[in-house]
């Protein structure tokens, strides 16, 4: 991903460069360009083929959407109502079980993800921080289906039985932590959620990490610096942008995050401010009643969730790799270094 | 001076030691999750899940050879669709990776491995479920191609843009035309890689559940009609999952054991068989 726009500028001059060579040899001269040609073509016409798949469907999205669109306008963003049968929706339900899931799960799992990548990296002897890493890294590779399936047989009992009377024990005058728990709701998703996307953060963070420069980090060291002094000035400090690249992905994960959340959440349209109480996400309300919704105003609205799900996810992540790639000045330096 | 001195070696000292402990404690839940589903997965495993179909509602036995296969039919029916244009795009971008169809190409296939898989299900839902009127294995195995496409043109175009550039200048200065330099050097001397990366996009395909949802829907028993919908792994672990039935939801663990297994493999395989910097950090980014 490591771009290098000079350094591609470099590859076509050195190539025509050789393409112009070959091309004083008679004897092949047709076959060679002609074979050439073609073969580029090919690959445009492919690279052509699926961005208009894509345009197509992104348009088709928008068309599926335009009836709820014409029908709810802007409302539709601010409208609490989600009725089938009445054929009233309203998208804030979902909006607001989407925000709430993932920023708590960000809470949560943010710096618990950048603690476990320096200690990882930076204190653990490095053979045993390489098989924790791989370890992590194939928690990440699990397909949520199974975290749901954790979630909804471990999880949400446990959340139910421990979690649930020890926040109100503590927290119990708070309207978030009102209510009887069932042991599915935002709190047992968020939490879900906040374990799936530990992983992807401690991945990232790592990676972030393993660019800062040793002769940085011996430069520290070396002018008397404390351990902890040379990770604070040495490692995190130039990491940061990498870090809240990291930080800003893992969200737009959860944002995304489907079939976990979609079992564990308890799939209810109305707003509650409760964290015991079941809720929905964009995503989850997409997952339950897509199947059923044949044709008409349901389907055309849920689309619109999707078509609004898929914006949000698109800004944060253009935002996630934007911070990562081009503000970060180690990945700059590294991308140097390469060349 | 000497105070100062103390209380940074002191702070040092709480900071490892606090951080530390913080970590354990948070790695400790994520051990435990594994081992859970592990143990619970392991233990609800039998031969039948593998080769016997599914027995009527609330009955206890049976297995789910249908939805093996279905994933089986349908993960190979999308690479079939998407593997081949992956692999263009991506060789592509490595070799003509400078004008403005490339630029637009990296970006879409950017765009398309952050789009949520719940999408993925509607755009394959309007694209084909409509037309055909019905819920198909056909429009299960394109929503799975739309998953693995992007991930592949990415993975190729990073693996062989680590082919150091004399190579390409060897081969073009032997006289041989650009194509036959792609084909013959650049492909063929990294097949391993380019299989790694399709191999680990095709493991992360078949885990997933939401685009089959309301896609290849789902079915109690098998036909190889790609136009009939179609069970497949995760959604018959989702079904079985969130019904009443304990033998359902003892098999259902089991599948998840096997789709565990299956991505665990994958993935320690492709370590295994060989190490490409470039492609392992495309995957954690993505």
């Amino acid at each position: 991903m490591a771009e290098t726009p000079n350094e591609n500028t470099k590859n076509e001059t050195t190539l025509d460069q050789g393409g112009f060579v070959f091309s004083n040899s008679v004897s092949s001269k047709l076959s060679g360009e002609l074979g050439d040609k073609i073969a580029k073509l090919i690959m445009q016409t492919v690279a052509i083929f699926i961005l208009i798949l894509l345009a197509i469907m992104v348009f088709l999205l928008f068309q599926m959407s335009a009836e709820a669109i014409k029908e709810f306008g802007f409302g539709f963003l601010i409208s609490s109502d989600w009725d089938p049968i009445l054929e009233e929706f309203g998208a804030l339900p979902f909006i607001y079980g989407t925000l709430i899931t993932s920023t708590i799960a960000l809470a949560i799992a943010a710096p618990v993800s950048v603690m476990v990548a320096i200690f990882i990296t930076e204190i653990l002897p490095t053979k045993i921080g390489q098989v924790l890493g791989l370890f992590v890294e194939m928690i990440a590779a699990i397909p949520s289906i199974v975290f749901g399936l954790w979630g909804l047989f471990f999880l949400a009992p446990v959340v139910r039985e421990t979690f649930t009377p020890f926040l109100k024990s503590i927290f119990g005058f708070l309207p978030f932590f009102d209510g009887p728990s069932f042991g599915i709701g935002i709190l047992t998703a968020s939490l879900i959620l906040a374990i799936m996307i530990v992983p992807t953060i401690t991945s990232i963070s790592r990676e972030v990490f393993r660019t800062v420069p040793q002769h940085q980090k011996e430069a520290a060291l070396a002018l008397g610096a404390t351990r902890e002094e040379m990770i604070r000035l040495a490692v995190l400090r130039p990491s940061f942008s990498g870090i809240t690249g990291a930080i800003v992905l893992g969200f737009g994960r959860a944002l995304g995050e489907t079939m976990a959340v979609a079992m564990v959440i308890g799939n209810s349209s109305k707003i509650s401010f409760s964290l015991f109480a079941p809720g929905a996400t964009m995503s989850s309300v997409i997952a339950n009643e897509y199947a059923e919704a044949s044709a008409g105003l349901h389907l055309s609205s849920l689309c619109l969730v999707g078509l609004l799900l898929f914006s949000v996810t698109l800004i944060v992540n253009s935002l996630a790799r934007l911070i990562v790639w081009k503000f970060s000045p180690l990945s700059r330096s590294q991308r140097q270094e390469k060349k | 001076m000497n105070t100062l001195f103390k209380w940074r070696k002191l702070r040092n000292k709480l900071f490892i030691i606090s951080l530390s402990l913080a970590a354990a404690t948070c790695l400790a839940p994520l051990l435990m999750v594994v081992t859970y589903m592990l143990q619970k997965g392991a233990s609800s495993l039998n031969l039948d899940f593998f080769i016997r179909l599914p027995v009527s509602v609330g009955e206890s036995g049976g297995g789910m050879v249908h939805a093996i296969l279905g994933t089986i039919y349908m993960v190979v029916l999308g690479s079939l669709i998407a593997v081949p244009m992956g692999l263009i795009g991506g060789i592509y971008l490595s070799e003509y990776g400078k004008g403005g169809i490339s630029r637009a190409l990296r970006t879409a296939a950017d765009v398309m491995t952050g789009i949520p898989s719940i999408i993925i299900g509607i755009f394959a839902y309007i694209l084909l479920v409509i037309p055909f009127k019905t819920f198909s294995a056909l429009s299960g195995a394109f929503a799975l191609s739309l998953i693995i496409l992007p991930v592949v043109i990415r993975s190729s175009e990073e693996i062989l843009k680590l082919v150091p550039q004399h190579i390409r200048e060897a081969g073009l200065a032997l006289g041989l035309p650009r194509w036959k330099v792609i084909v013959f050097i650049i492909v063929r001397g990294n097949l391993s890689g380019l299989f790694t990366g399709i191999m680990l996009a095709v493991a992360r395909a078949s885990g997933e559940t939401a685009p089959l949802l309301f896609t290849a829907f789902g079915n109690m028993y098998f036909s190889a009609s790609p136009l009939e919908p179609m069970a497949s792994l995760p959604v018959q672990i989702y079904t079985y999952a969130i019904s009443p039935f304990e033998d359902w939801q003892r098999q259902s663990w089991a599948g998840a054991f096997v789709l565990i297994m299956l991505v665990v493999s994958v993935n320690l395989g492709s370590r295994a068989i060989l190490n490409p910097r470039a492609l392992r950090d495309f995957f954690r980014r993505s």
